[in-house]
């Protein structure tokens, strides 16, 4: 094997959103040496994307409390979230604001200065009373401030991007130690081992596990996959967040106010479906019931289309005026991708997965927490994740809007924090494992000159899994579905084993990032429909048509998937800081 | 502005992976459908383009804002032109 570079850092941040960029702020700002990895540019992170907001108990509209906001999100993550997590969030969350005003995130504001505050669905004051006004936002465009303020903050403080850099696995030695990472330049093909004595795993969400999703492409859960190849098991994967209409075949979002300027769904006979599952709401009812009446019109034949695939969103009711002047952006985003005027004709939807609640567990210092002997949650030395890659748990079975963004920015800093104190205590690097090194080496050459040429194109396989995840474990979920989805994705798993590429190129070889991005879905996949198919309750964005109900007696418990164990389970923590416990209560808003 | 005269098929691919889902399929969707066509010209205004930030970039594509430079308004019509044919033959 030809000499691998190599380069030390006291800390390797592997991802460039909100959570990883934060994360290296404060680490440079204390003089550590960081290097931040990201497969690409920074400031095409999907933290960009991020319209809506960031939840802060400011007070500066309605009355608030952080008191309040930490019931809120106890109450939506459907009491699976983790209460000293959620209590430190949310006190953590005005500093994080107002941290950002510093950095140069130019929130709107009131007339009289204060920053502005809208309210959002799941917020509410006095524990569950009037409606709370807690989302600080800088106009529609919340995330791409906060990344691009975040990353010039990043230059003055000179840390070291590592910019178009794929991250193939985590060097861990025998006696458990994080040690760094390997990564590769995507421009040259050339490995790199960055030893660092801390690592952050700052990557992302996994949305691109399903064929209908509202994430960028780049949302391939690495992260994920990395953790479970270092023996790391993975939290609570079942949770994942859909949106009821997006856009059929494509994922974008069209947002809720469709539906409440008077948009209705038609199936394919016809009929206004929502009737029939939400006579009251109708088409206002909750996103999950909405999403589960999409999903089992199509499944017992009344979709519409050639494959009778998705439901219609009729619009061109309310005429071409109110379409262009309470909708545009809706109508431009149909004309764009469908070719459609919905002042004309229907919009297809179909369910869009959004957000990942689970991921890698960690503590609220960051720290990556997994069972050892009879201990549930043992540090793992020298490796911290944050963002949605992590798993706290804030968000518990169900994330509440606003909470995403604050979430990476308290646990970016959280993790920022205890590493300070890690480096401060361990100033020295440890040994190279060569081991490892060597294994890593494999999984990256898998990929490369000398390897199998014969087998099945990884976008076969990629397309595939898509439609796996989405017919087995969507918003439809029961024993039938899951158990076929279980067989099905371990095939895959198998098949995955065999597949090749055909470009075997160093120079910006996509077809090997392709791969390796692949094998971080396919891993993502099975410890999602593992876990999906073992929890027999319905629980925040995990509805089992089988189980309707919550069972608090066998399932408030978080779920852990590994590759060496299979699934094991641990208690929630349901013990906050410095305050009482908010004991389950049916979740009824 | 961008210097990258002879920039690769794949390179510019890479380089349409962005942090939003609706700039992903514009973008790929665009390279795969008009590549071999492109001028060198062609190549390097569109990989100035690329290096806008992503929510300015949207809004251009999405017609929610105008370039003053007439090349690139073609360019951004060009390239929202090849989406929707794509998409035209999918529905």
């Amino acid at each position: 094997m030809a000499a691998i570079q190599r380069r030390k850092f006291d800390t390797l941040i592997i991802g460039a959103g909100g959570g990883g960029l934060r994360a290296a702020l404060k680490l440079s700002d204390a003089d550590a040496s960081v290097a931040v990895v990201s497969k690409v540019f920074p400031t095409r992170s999907h933290t960009v994307a991020a319209q809506g907001g960031m939840n802060a108990a400011l007070g500066n509209v309605l009355p608030d409390n952080w008191h309040w906001h930490m019931f809120d999100t106890i109450k939506g993550s459907d009491y699976l979230g983790d209460q000293d997590a959620i209590e430190y969030m949310c006190r953590a969350a005005p500093k994080a604001v107002y941290e950002l005003e510093h950095f140069g995130v130019p929130f709107s504001r009131l007339d009289n200065g204060n920053i502005y505050q809208r309210p959002f669905g799941g917020q509410s004051q006095n524990f569950g009373g009037d409606q709370a006004a807690r989302t600080c936002a800088a106009a529609d465009r919340t995330g791409h401030a906060i990344l691009h303020s975040l990353y010039q903050q990043n230059i003055r403080a000179k840390t070291h991007f590592f910019d178009e850099y794929f991250s193939v696995d985590l060097l861990k030695d025998d006696e458990g130690h994080v040690l760094g990472a390997l990564v590769f330049n995507i421009q040259d093909g050339k490995p790199i081992i960055i030893e660092a004595k801390t690592t952050l795993l700052a990557t992302g969400g996994a949305g691109q596990l399903y064929k209908t999703t509202t994430n960028a492409l780049i949302n391939t859960g690495d992260g994920l996959g990395m953790a479970l190849r270092a023996g790391i098991p993975l939290q609570d994967m079942e949770f994942f967040q859909f949106h009821p209409t997006g856009i059929a075949g494509r994922g974008m979002l069209i947002t809720e106010g469709a539906r409440g300027e008077g948009g209705y769904l038609v199936n394919g006979e016809g009929e206004r479906m929502m009737e029939r599952y939400a006579p009251k709401a109708k088409d206002l009812a909750s996103r999950d019931v909405v999403s589960r009446a999409i999903a089992t019109e199509i499944r017992e034949g009344r979709g519409c289309g050639v494959n009778k695939d998705h439901v219609m969103l009729k619009l061109d009711h309310l005429g071409e005026e109110v379409i262009q002047m309470r909708l545009p952006g809706i109508r431009q985003t149909c004309m764009t991708f469908l070719g459609i005027d919905p002042a004309e004709a229907p919009i297809p939807v179909f369910p869009t997965a959004h957000y990942t609640m689970g991921g890698i567990p960690t503590n609220r210092n960051g720290q990556v927490v997994m069972p050892v002997k009879d201990t549930p949650e043992e540090a793992i030395e020298g490796l911290y994740a944050a963002g949605e890659c992590a798993c706290v748990s804030v968000h518990g079975a169900n994330r509440l809007g606003g909470n995403s963004l604050l979430d990476i920015l308290v646990f970016g800093r959280a993790a920022a924090n205890h590493i300070i104190g890690y480096l401060a205590e361990n100033r020295y690097h440890r040994s190279m494992d060569e081991s490892c090194v060597e294994k890593a080496m494999q999984r990256f050459e898998r990929w490369g000159k000398n390897s199998n040429k014969t087998g099945e194109p990884v976008s076969v396989l990629r397309d595939e899994l898509k439609k796996v995840m989405e017919e087995h474990c969507g918003v439809f979920r029961n024993e039938e579905v899951l158990k076929e989805g279980v067989q099905k994705i371990e095939q895959l798993a198998e098949r995955m084993k065999e597949a090749s590429i055909t470009d075997h190129s160093d120079i910006f070889n996509t077809a090997r990032v392709e791969a390796l991005e692949l094998e971080n879905l396919m891993a993502c996949g099975l410890a999602t429909m593992h876990s999906a198919y073992a929890r027999t309750e319905s629980r925040g964005a995990h509805s089992r048509i089988d189980y309707p109900e919550r069972d608090d007696i066998n399932w408030m418990r978080h779920t852990l998937y590994s590759f060496e164990n299979g699934l094991d389970y641990k208690p929630v923590r349901t013990k906050p800081v410095s305050v009482d416990s908010f004991p389950p209560r049916p979740r009824v808003y | 502005m961008s210097q990258l005269a002879h920039i690769s098929a794949s390179q510019l691919y890479w380089r349409c992976r962005r942090g939003m889902l609706e700039l992903d399929l514009l973008l790929n969707t665009f390279v795969e459908a008009e590549y071999n066509s492109l001028t060198k010209e062609d190549t390097i205004l569109f990989s100035t383009m690329l290096d806008y930030q992503d929510q300015f970039l949207l809004d251009l594509l999405l017609g929610k804002t105008q370039s003053p430079d007439a090349t690139i308004s073609n360019l951004a019509a060009r390239i929202k032109n090849a989406c929707h044919e794509k998409f035209k033959l999918q529905n």
